[in-house]
Order: structure tokens, then C-alpha cells, then sequence
């Protein structure tokens, strides 16, 4: 994907998942949305009210509590940050009904009222005056009370236009950017014309194709807005804070292992998951919540895994693509993260982790289009409720992005 | 003879191509395979190279730019004939 487009191989043709009408099963919520999963969430919001949140989610079987690091004494863009993410994590589609547990009342029923203009069902409990086991003891009766009534829900026929589907890879090797980076290109490349509301993010990785990325936005001042975000972590971050040319973590030493060695490599292999033809519409904040309709957009997202897809999912995305090299084994706590691979080493020593095998991109014996649809295929059955690896080994990383240290 | 690719190249101005088998030993003839323009070629491996690392496609020296997707992916730092290993003891990038 140099100065031109690569240009798809002569057995690539049109195929049934480009051309049919694709829907899916989920559940329509209060505000439209459409969600895949329904979760009854125990939500901290700092990490006092872990313990309470996570003996919530003991007692009662069936919701889900989590656990994070922070909220605590943040001020000014980190700790809007902080808000933005807890109030878009219980916003999520994918999530039914919310019980928010905070060290006092004041900022517990600050996310209790951003998560109740969706219309879901949202209650809080602050700790200070009650302690821990009258608290766990009333939020324990009100996550009884969701979780039956999330269970009668019914999922509903929605258009792959009600679909949210975001991406971004890691563990990255050499094989990423030939096989499942490009795999989910191609399933954009089909699917964001159809209507898919789209996201990728890594600003940090992009670093070495940032005048591709420039040049794929839906205009020049779209292209210019991405370039000032780009730039200004180079700045801000990067040179202010850098020891040396950041060989020890970019690439890291998995990237190393399978085979890649610069940054630039790293980036272009990245950007083969925005496709050939997508341009992007917006560029979005951290856990930002898009308003320009159905697209692919930007988020300024750090390039680690469980951020990054945490972000995503608090901006509203329902479902994750991940391609990965040398296996990162990630997972969402509300979000189903498809694996995508195509090593084949990778899929011998730890193939339990991987939803979507491309590895005949390697041998010539699949093409890109015919990956793309097996990704596409794997997107609706996930949708539909088919567990993926990270869900079935338990994998929930919930990874709140913080901007600098708390007063 | 299998048609399966023991390394695969993304552009034609590309002057490093990536193994795409594991086992890869010094000495193999490989066949290469451009995913641009399906075009094929052949290079015999001077290093034993693992999986998803890269070889050089031309005599490379300390200096040259490394290309691949066509474009500028860093630095030689060492020299890497037709068919060595090119890795992080020879190669690096141009930021930070």
C-alpha cells in the first residue's frame, strides 16, 4: 500500500458475504443501540470499592464485576478521562443494567447519571458511612433484581447497519501485516459501506505511516485534525519522556521474536486493518462516543492492548477484531475480542486463543477476500452469542489509560 | 514441487522478503512469492531464519534504507547480502 493501491490478486472476486444482506440477533436497548452481550455490571468507581463490587459479583451468579486501578484524587483531562470511561463502559449496548459501588456518594452518582441518560436501569452505592457489608448486602438485592430482569430480554433481528465493530491489533509480528491485519481490512473494506459504525486507534504505532494515515481521511482538515493528534504525542509523550530510541518497547520484544525491527515496519503492518478503500470521517478523543453516524473512525488510543480495546468499548463499540502475530491473549470484560491469526507456529503452540485461522494468506491457498469473509462470518456468529476464545479463558482485562500522575 | 512460498515480499520495490515457514534452514532454495502482483522469484537462504523474519533480496549495506510495502521502514546498521538475515543486529529505525 505504498503511493498506490496494492492491487487485489487475480483470484479475488466478488463473493456472497460481500454481496448479501447480512443481519444478526442482539439486544436493542433504551437509547436504539444494539448490543451483543447483556450484562448485569457491578461497577467500581475507584479502587477502594473493588472488594465490594467483585463480593456483589459472588453472590450474585451471572453479573460481573470490574475490578481497575484508579479513581482517585485525578483532576482536570485525566480525570474526565476517568469519568468518560466508567460512564461509556456502563453505557455499552453490550451491558443491560449497571450497579455502580463508590467510596462516597458524590462522584459514584456522577457516573450513575451519565450511564441513566441511555434509560437502563443504573443504581449507585457510595461505602463512607455504611461500610462494606450493608453496602454489599443492598447492592447485592438490586443486582438480584437487574440480572432477573436482564434475563427475560430477548435478542431481536438488527441489520449489520446496527453492528459497531472496532479493531486493533497486537503481539504484531511480520505475519500481521501479511495476513490478519489486511484480513480485517478487507472485512471493512465490505462491511463499512454497509453501514458499520468502525474504529481504529495505536496512535503511537502509526508512527512511520503517519503520512498514509493523513492522507486516508475523508478530507484534508479531518487529515490535518489527525496529524495535530499524532503529532502531539510524539511531542508531548515520546520526546519529552524518551531514553533512548524506545527499541525496549516499540516494537516490543514479542514484535522482535517474530521478526519485526523498526517502528516504521510496525506501522505499516498496522494500517493494513483500515483496508484499501476506507477513508476515515472523524478523530476521536479517548472513549469518546462518536456523533457523525455509521464510518470508520480514529481514536486516539495508546497502543497497549487492554487500553486501548477499554477505550473502544467505552466509546460504544460491541465488538472487537484482533489480529495478532506471536498470540497476545486479551480480553474484554463486555466486549467479545475475535482473534485473528495468520502464524502457524502460533496457532500450534497456543491455538486456543485464536477465533479465526488466516494462515493459507501464508501459503497462497486463501486469499484476502476469502479471509475477510471467513472474518465476516465469524463477526455475525459472535454476535449472535458464539463464544469467543478470550470469553471461554476467562480473559476481562478492563484497563483504565491514565494521562498523568494524581494530585 | 509444492507452489507453497517459503517467503513472501509485499512490493515489488521491496528490497527485504518475509519467511513465511518455520524450520527455515541455510541453504534452502526458496521460492518468493510478491502478494502485489503474484509475480514469483528465488533466493537461496544464507542463514538458518525463523518464521516471519526477513531476508534481503539484494546485497544490503550499512546506510541503505530498508524497503518494504514499498516504503521507508528504517535503516541498515550492518551489511546483509542476497539471502541473509536482516533483524534488529542490522537493522533500525530512522525515528526516536
Amino acid at each position: 500500500m505504498a503511493k498506490k493501491a496494492t492491487k487485489t490478486a487475480a483470484t479475488d472476486k466478488p463473493t456472497s458475504a460481500a454481496a448479501s444482506n447480512l443481519s444478526f440477533h442482539g439486544w436493542r436497548r433504551e437509547n436504539k443501540r444494539v448490543g451483543v452481550r447483556n450484562h448485569v455490571l457491578i461497577l467500581p468507581l475507584d479502587d477502594l470499592s473493588n472488594a465490594a463490587c467483585e463480593a456483589v459479583a459472588n453472590n450474585i451468579k451471572g453479573t460481573l464485576a470490574i475490578p481497575h486501578a484508579y479513581g482517585r484524587l485525578q483532576f482536570g483531562a485525566d480525570l474526565d478521562l476517568h469519568f468518560r470511561t466508567l460512564i461509556g463502559t456502563g453505557s455499552n449496548p453490550n451491558v443491560a443494567a449497571v450497579v455502580v459501588i463508590g467510596i462516597e456518594d458524590g462522584w459514584t452518582d456522577r457516573v450513575v447519571r451519565g450511564i441513566a441518560k441511555t434509560g437502563k436501569p443504573v443504581v449507585g452505592f457510595g461505602l463512607e458511612g455504611h461500610g462494606d457489608i450493608a453496602t454489599i448486602a443492598k447492592a447485592s438485592y438490586k443486582a438480584k433484581e437487574f440480572l432477573h430482569w436482564a434475563s427475560e430480554l430477548q435478542r431481536e433481528e438488527c441489520g449489520i447497519d446496527e453492528l459497531w465493530v472496532s479493531t486493533k491489533c497486537g503481539e504484531s509480528d511480520t505475519t500481521t501485516g501479511l495476513g490478519s491485519c489486511p484480513t480485517v481490512g478487507n472485512m471493512y473494506d465490505k462491511l463499512i459501506p454497509k453501514g458499520v459504525t468502525g474504529v481504529f486507534g495505536e496512535t503511537s504505532e502509526i508512527t512511520g505511516g503517519e503520512h498514509i494515515a493523513r492522507e486516508r481521511a475523508i478530507n484534508k482538515a479531518i487529515g490535518d485534525k489527525w496529524f495535530k493528534v499524532w503529532n502531539a504525542y510524539q511531542q508531548d509523550v515520546i520526546e519529552a519522556n524518551k531514553v533512548d530510541d524506545l527499541s525496549e518497547s516499540q516494537p516490543t520484544k514479542g514484535n522482535i521474536a517474530g521478526g519485526l525491527s523498526s517502528i516504521e515496519e510496525k506501522a505499516m503492518g498496522n494500517l493494513e486493518k483500515i483496508g484499501r478503500n476506507c477513508k476515515y470521517i472523524e478523530v476521536l478523543g479517548p472513549a469518546e462516543e462518536p456523533q457523525a453516524g455509521p464510518g470508520l473512525y480514529y481514536m486516539d488510543t495508546s497502543s497497549a492492548a487492554a487500553e486501548c480495546v477499554t477505550l473502544m468499548a467505552a466509546g460504544g463499540w460491541v465488538v472487537h477484531t484482533f489480529p495478532t502475530g506471536q498470540g497476545n491473549v486479551i480480553g474484554n470484560p463486555i466486549v467479545p475480542v475475535i482473534k485473528i491469526s495468520a502464524n502457524p507456529k502460533t496457532l500450534r503452540t497456543m491455538g486456543e486463543h485464536i477465533d479465526v485461522d488466516v494462515t493459507g494468506i501464508l501459503r497462497r491457498e486463501q486469499t484476502l477476500d476469502m479471509a475477510g469473509d471467513a472474518l465476516i462470518d465469524m463477526i455475525i456468529r459472535t454476535s449472535n452469542g458464539r463464544v469467543t476464545a478470550a470469553e471461554a479463558l476467562g480473559h476481562r482485562e478492563f484497563s483504565l489509560t491514565k494521562l498523568y500522575r494524581s494530585a | 514441487m509444492s507452489n507453497i512460498p517459503q517467503f513472501l515480499v509485499h512490493s515489488p520495490e521491496d528490497n527485504v522478503g518475509v519467511v513465511v515457514v518455520e524450520d527455515l534452514k541455510a541453504g534452502a532454495n526458496m521460492l518468493g512469492v510478491i502478494t502485489e502482483n503474484n509475480s514469483t522469484l528465488h533466493v537461496t537462504a544464507k542463514h538458518d531464519i525463523p518464521i516471519g523474519h526477513k531476508i534481503a533480496l539484494k546485497d544490503l549495506k550499512t546506510g541503505d534504507t530498508c524497503i518494504k510495502y514499498g516504503v521507508d521502514v528504517g535503516r541498515m546498521t550492518g551489511d546483509a547480502k542476497l539471502g541473509e538475515h536482516v533483524h534488529i543486529h542490522n537493522h533500525r529505525t530512522k525515528r526516536w
